[in-house]
């Protein structure tokens, strides 16, 4: 396909501190290729406002492929762009028309603080792994390889669940700014596998509790999340949180 | 208990709340629904269904407190987690998109609950509250308010907020519980729906037959 470039305008969400007062700011961009991805659309409009000796915009970036989950932002209603199962990273200019105007904004949830234009704090999430989000392995010599036996498709779901790359976007798009479907696939690849069923009761309520904690809101059930999950985590997951949190609650021996 | 406590006030415990008790109050709804057909029998049919409900005495105030118990664990939870969710939201968007998940039922479930929670006081005003006050058949006074151009405007809104309440709650409140698979989450909600507007098409059904006919209680 050939190159083809687009004039556009964007209008990015700019705020110094987490305490600043923050506002919209616009930008008139010309001849962006179409090729390039988001994330080197923002770079071009860096190097110009640095160029001009103003503050380049802030945003998180790692690997640009799409497998880190350091990216993301709103854009035009939707976390991580419109397009499905895409980082931001990964959405392209040639999603966009000539003459489009674009909203950029940063993640919002009460639990999520803006730290600087679109880089907002997730530590939140980290404090919620922390919390119960692994398996306590004694050290020594390795095991067998075959010494537990894990059937094909119970992997397989463990692994879907364990794509989540901890972005953010469920609880950005969610109206109740809730992280539901990261600490559903967070417990859920845990739960399915023996090594993390061990653990399982314990873990599944110090999450949930850190997850109160941070004041993140109450699921309900809107479905937002799937829908903007990179990784095409579904909300199976949070199902399978609840029961484990029911069973959990009711069964834990202490 | 402090277990018990911890799971009922943690985000998921009262999301359980809301669903456990919506599942009651639906299924008074079922009930109510069914009893209340005996409308479409005619003048007969519905005194003595009345009667025979009446009849139960002690069972039926047990059923009573009960229901208001259950109602009102909806409500509070309801009103503390939209205030809740509320402040958890940390700001609105300037563009706000939906992404495929959120239905009219969903995104209006705190709003169609005050309707509901208002129609609800209308309608224990219009028949409860008289029934036990006052000595007249209840077919007498069902046709008084329902055949009120008013009131069957009135119950046609609060009847249609209901449905659209549950065309959410439903489905919600089972994945709520966890009931839920890849297998059967589309088929299930189907039937969810399918119940909401079975159920609402009746209540309909019964306020617009008392306009059509109005001397079917007669």
């Amino acid at each position: 396909m050939a190159s083809k470039t687009i004039n556009i305008l964007v209008k990015i969400w700019r705020q110094n501190g987490p305490l600043a007062q923050g506002a919209f700011e616009e930008h008139a961009l010309k001849d962006i290729s179409t090729d390039m991805s988001f994330l080197e659309m923002i770079d071009v409009l860096n190097e110009w406002l640095t160029r001009k000796g103003l503050e380049p915009i802030a945003f998180d970036h790692d690997c640009r492929e799409g497998i880190c989950g350091m990216c993301g932002a709103v854009v035009n209603g939707i976390a991580h762009g419109p397009d499905k199962e895409t980082t931001l990273c990964q959405l392209h200019m040639r999603r966009f028309k000539d003459g489009d105007t674009i909203i950029i904004e940063p993640f919002r949830s009460q639990g999520f603080p803006i730290i600087k234009d679109l880089i907002v704090d997730r530590t939140a999430l980290d404090r919620i792994i922390a919390a119960g989000g692994y398996v306590s392995v004694n050290t020594g010599s390795p095991q067998d390889g075959n010494t537990i036996l894990i059937p094909q498709h119970v992997a397989e779901q463990a692994m879907d669940a364990a794509a989540c790359i901890g972005c953010g976007a469920c609880a950005a798009a969610c109206p109740n700014g809730t992280p539901m479907l990261f600490l559903g696939a967070k417990v859920s690849q845990l739960a399915l596998l023996p090594q993390g069923k061990l653990e399982a009761k314990k873990r599944v309520i110090n999450m949930v509790m850190q997850m109160d904690k941070d004041g993140f809101g109450n699921c309900t059930n809107e479905r937002e999340c799937e829908n903007v999950c990179p990784k095409g985590i579904t909300i199976r997951n949070i199902a399978r949180l609840n029961r484990e949190f029911m069973k959990a609650s009711f069964t834990i021996d202490h | 208990m402090s277990w018990f406590i911890q799971t009922f006030k943690s985000s998921l415990g009262k999301k359980y709340i809301m669903a456990i008790t919506g599942f009651l109050l639906g299924s008074f709804l079922v009930v109510h629904a069914i009893g209340n057909s005996t409308i479409f029998w005619g003048r007969e049919a519905f005194n003595s269904y009345a009667h025979h409900l009446h009849s139960l005495g002690i069972f039926v105030t047990f059923f009573e407190i009960g229901l208001y118990t259950i109602f009102f664990l909806h409500v509070i939870t309801a009103i503390y987690l939209f205030f809740e969710n509320r402040k958890a939201r940390g700001g609105k968007y300037e563009m706000q998109t939906n992404a495929g998940g959120r239905t009219w039922g969903s995104r209006t479930m705190p709003y169609t609950g005050v309707v509901i929670f208002l129609f609800i006081m209308i309608h224990m005003a219009n028949f409860h509250f008289v029934e036990k006050t006052e000595v007249v058949t209840i077919s007498d006074f069902v046709t008084k308010v329902l055949t009120n151009p008013a009131y069957t405007l009135l119950y046609l809104i609060g009847l249609s907020m209901l449905l659209l309440h549950l065309s959410h709650g439903f489905w919600s409140l089972l994945q709520t519980l966890g009931i839920s698979h890849p297998k059967y989450d589309e088929p299930l909600r189907v039937v969810a729906w399918a119940v909401a507007a079975i159920m609402g098409a009746i209540y309909i059904l019964i306020t617009l037959l008392m306009v059509i006919s109005r001397t079917q209680l007669l």
